[in-house]
């Protein structure tokens, strides 16, 4: 049986680590690569980086943590945050990446992930949409942290993205992110059962409960969850305790 | 030592980066005389099976490929596991190495998301060396939408999604693993440290 997947996710600026809530007001915590060793240890499936640093030389220090975590964590690491070239692409892949996700470069020029797709091939291609609920029950996607309207519709921005040729959708609501009522399940489910690809669901976990309900009332492939993890109210091996023991497949952390 | 065979493949800096923290003696290299002179051989590989055959070929790697394949233990991982048999689907047919009988064809799951992506557990098959110390159960990190077609005996463990996934296939000291053993953890790594104490 294939296992969910429990990421954790680590908010990174100027190569340290930072959790936003709703995307502001954001706080600085420690040291990436520290940080990636032990949601490892805990037994995170797969490790994901948003790069929120607006620098030039910042971004330089981005490629270095994925370097020194690519040495000491065998487990898939994914980087987002800033992507918006195939050089961009390549040097994360190189530093040892396994996955890049890209968002609003994604949208500005959707080329980006047909080539991508072709160069490096669709596992590895991974596109963040974030999504707000309309009021006419529709869903918008958003860009740069949920402050712009790009007016697209996400379910159609959804399906061009599968399309294009992305292996997976990172699926964050921005009405459920930092709010920890759980995540947007029908939202999570619609996308999930409309796409032949993995749907991480991302955006307002709160509690065991929550991971167990989005397993079980959605298609999600995986869940995605930063602050949870990062201030240790829940540990990656909690919640796979948890789910193992409501019969949801996760997969047991083996020390050899 | 280990030779890593270099054609351009993604995830060459991620085995790279496995055998170094096993502190296994390697090189990454492209050269005839240093893959000829390596004890064993890794073929690493992501991507599609009729570019990375095309590649191999333009830097003239399949003839030394098959020969050294014959006296050393081989491994081949992913799509390099893929490129073992004697034949692709992909897009267009293409020829293989043609180390193992069998082909690549789709992955048949109906209803199952495609690619196979993410943790699978491994179910034993034939005994194999590269799995000693591994318990049976043990998941491993898969990412493919092809997979390979060949017979039992050449099975020692598959994975279960919408029917048998052949996870590591092997013939004498030819290996294949479809999952990424450098990006499956402590299982992952003890494969592939199996696998670099072989002689």
């Amino acid at each position: 049986m294939l296992a969910k997947r429990i990421i954790p996710c680590l908010d990174v600026r100027d190569g340290m680590v930072v959790k936003g809530i709703n995307f502001v007001g954001i706080k600085e915590v420690g040291d990436p690569v520290e940080c990636a060793v032990e949601y490892d240890r805990q037994g995170a499936d797969e490790i994901t980086f948003l790069d929120i640093t607006a620098t030039h030389e910042g971004r330089g220090t981005m490629i270095d943590v994925v370097r020194n975590t690519a040495r000491r964590v065998f487990v898939p690491l994914t980087v987002g945050g800033g992507i918006r070239t195939l050089e961009d692409y390549r040097d994360i892949l190189r530093a040892g990446a396994d996955k890049v996700s890209v968002n609003s470069a994604a949208i500005r020029d959707p080329e980006l992930i047909s080539r991508a797709a072709d160069k490096f091939g669709s596992q590895c291609v991974v596109v963040a949409v974030d999504v707000k609920r309309r009021e006419d029950g529709s869903y918008a996607v958003f860009i740069n942290g949920g402050r712009i309207d790009t007016g697209l519709d996400a379910l159609q921005w959804i399906r061009e993205c599968e399309n294009r040729g992305a292996g997976e959708i990172l699926l964050t609501s921005m009405d459920a992110d930092g709010t920890k009522n759980g995540f947007d399940l029908p939202l999570t489910d619609t996308v999930s059962r409309m796409v032949n690809i993995p749907v991480i669901a991302s955006g307002g976990c709160g509690s065991l409960a929550h991971f167990g309900e989005v397993f079980e009332q959605t298609g999600a492939s995986a869940a995605l969850a930063a602050s949870l993890f990062h201030y240790r109210e829940l540990t990656v091996g909690q919640v796979k305790e948890y789910l193992a023991g409501r019969g949801i497949p996760v997969r047991k952390a083996v020390e050899l | 030592m280990t030779a890593v065979i270099d054609y351009g493949a993604g995830n060459l800096f991620s085995v790279k980066n496995a055998l170094d923290y096993l502190g296994v003696p390697h090189l990454v290299t492209r050269d005839q005389a240093e893959i000829e002179n390596a004890d064993r051989l890794i073929l690493p590989g992501v991507g599609a099976f009729p570019d990375a055959m095309a590649m191999l070929e333009e830097l003239e790697l399949t003839g030394v490929i098959r020969r050294e394949a014959e006296k050393k233990p081989f491994l081949g991982i992913c799509l390099g596991m893929q490129l073992m048999f004697e034949e692709g689907l992909e897009f267009t047919p293409t020829r293989g190495l043609g180390l193992l009988p069998g082909c690549v064809d789709k992955i048949q799951a109906p209803g199952l998301k495609i690619p196979h992506m993410g943790w699978n557990e491994l179910v034993y098959e034939n005994d194999c060396p590269l799995l000693s110390g591994v318990p049976e159960g043990s998941a491993v990190y898969f990412v493919h939408s092809f997979q390979a077609q060949t017979q039992e005996r050449y099975l020692a463990a598959w994975a279960e999604y919408g029917g048998r996934i052949p996870a590591l296939v092997f013939r004498d000291h030819v290996f294949g693993a479809q999952f990424h053993p450098e990006k499956s953890g402590a299982a992952g790594l003890r494969i592939l440290k199996n696998f670099c104490e072989l002689r």
